[in-house]
């Protein structure tokens, strides 16, 4: 395969088009990678809110009974 | 506690980012020889250095996992090779834009520099079905260690390969016995690099912070014994 190793620099219009590609392209990456884990953080924040949810229900359940119990004791 | 620092970094990586971009046009000289084409080399450049030593430090935590057995290091190792993999897929569309301008073709398959760039590439692309078809985690984590120490000895092996090889296109700009890049060029060189290798330290932060955050949420679960989210990944190791 012959090349143009001795071939005149592109124009500034011409080689502009490149440049500017080759550094939207990384960009890009750049960008995607980001929202993917922004994606990861917001699920990780949703499990978070599960998590305290449960505990939050847990703790109400385990208060819940002794409260039960002071009800029901006869007032004197 | 992986996020440690991870705010000074970003924005040290971020202003690094700005200078280099900033010194890349307003600053470096102009190629004589390829003339504006030729600013690709400063983002192309880097991203493929530090890809190639981001793989090399991936098999090291490989190393120090299979020395430890701790499992920390293969989370060290596979955000490595992962972010390795990405810098990988932006090193070779940016070559393949740059070889366009400069030898009119997407891709020359009688190159050695580019060819072996490739092979190392998907050599690593096959890391991801390799962990995938492993379910037992320990065992995965093992030979994803013994797969990341092999390839990453073979990335110098290659590279010292493609130096010996008798290249006919592609640039070489360093070491070379008939000059190398002039002062300015080398500064703002240097600074691309520094600054990619900023991004690639953020970016393997970044992500295991995210994945201990991850493997934080699951132990919390199991002591509220609480069932499991769907959505984990098989693949990826669990950071606590």
């Amino acid at each position: 395969m012959l090349l143009p190793l001795g071939a005149p620099a592109l124009p500034l219009d011409e080689a502009g088009k490149y440049v500017a590609g080759a550094y939207v392209v990384f960009v890009v990456l750049l960008v995607v990678y980001v929202a993917i884990m922004a994606a990861k953080v917001q699920r990780i924040e949703k499990e978070l809110r599960e998590v305290a949810e449960i505990a939050e229900r847990n703790k109400a359940a385990q208060v819940a009974p002794g409260r039960e119990a002071e009800e029901a004791a006869p007032h004197v | 506690m992986y996020g440690k620092g991870l705010k000074p970094l970003s924005i040290t990586t971020v202003a690094m980012l700005a200078l280099s971009l900033s010194l890349v046009f307003f600053y470096a000289p102009l190629d004589g020889d390829q003339g504006f084409i030729q600013k690709i080399f400063y983002l192309h450049v880097p991203l493929a250095m530090t890809a190639l030593v981001g793989f090399i430090v991936g098999g090291l935590f490989a190393i120090a996992h299979l020395r430890t057995d701790n499992r920390k290091w293969d989370a060290y190792s596979y955000v490595s090779i992962h972010i390795s993999v990405i810098f990988g897929v932006a090193v070779l569309i940016t070559g393949a834009i740059w070889a366009k301008a400069s030898w009119g073709h997407w891709w020359v398959w009688n190159e050695p520099t580019l060819v072996s760039f490739l092979i190392v590439f998907l050599m690593y692309a096959t890391y991801y079905p390799f962990r995938y078809a492993i379910e037992d985690r320990d065992r995965q984590a093992r030979y994803a260690s013994v797969f990341a120490i092999t390839a990453g000895a073979f990335v110098p092996l290659n590279f010292m390969a493609v130096r010996m090889a008798q290249s006919l296109v592609h640039p070489r700009v360093f070491a070379t016995s008939n000059g190398g890049l002039p002062g300015e060029m080398l500064v703002v060189f240097l600074c691309c690099l520094v600054a990619m290798a900023l991004l690639w330290v953020t970016l393997v932060k970044f992500e295991l912070t995210a994945k201990s955050a991850s493997g934080q949420v699951k132990r919390l679960r199991r002591a509220l014994d609480a069932p499991a989210a769907g959505g984990g990944s098989r693949i990826a190791p669990e950071v606590s």
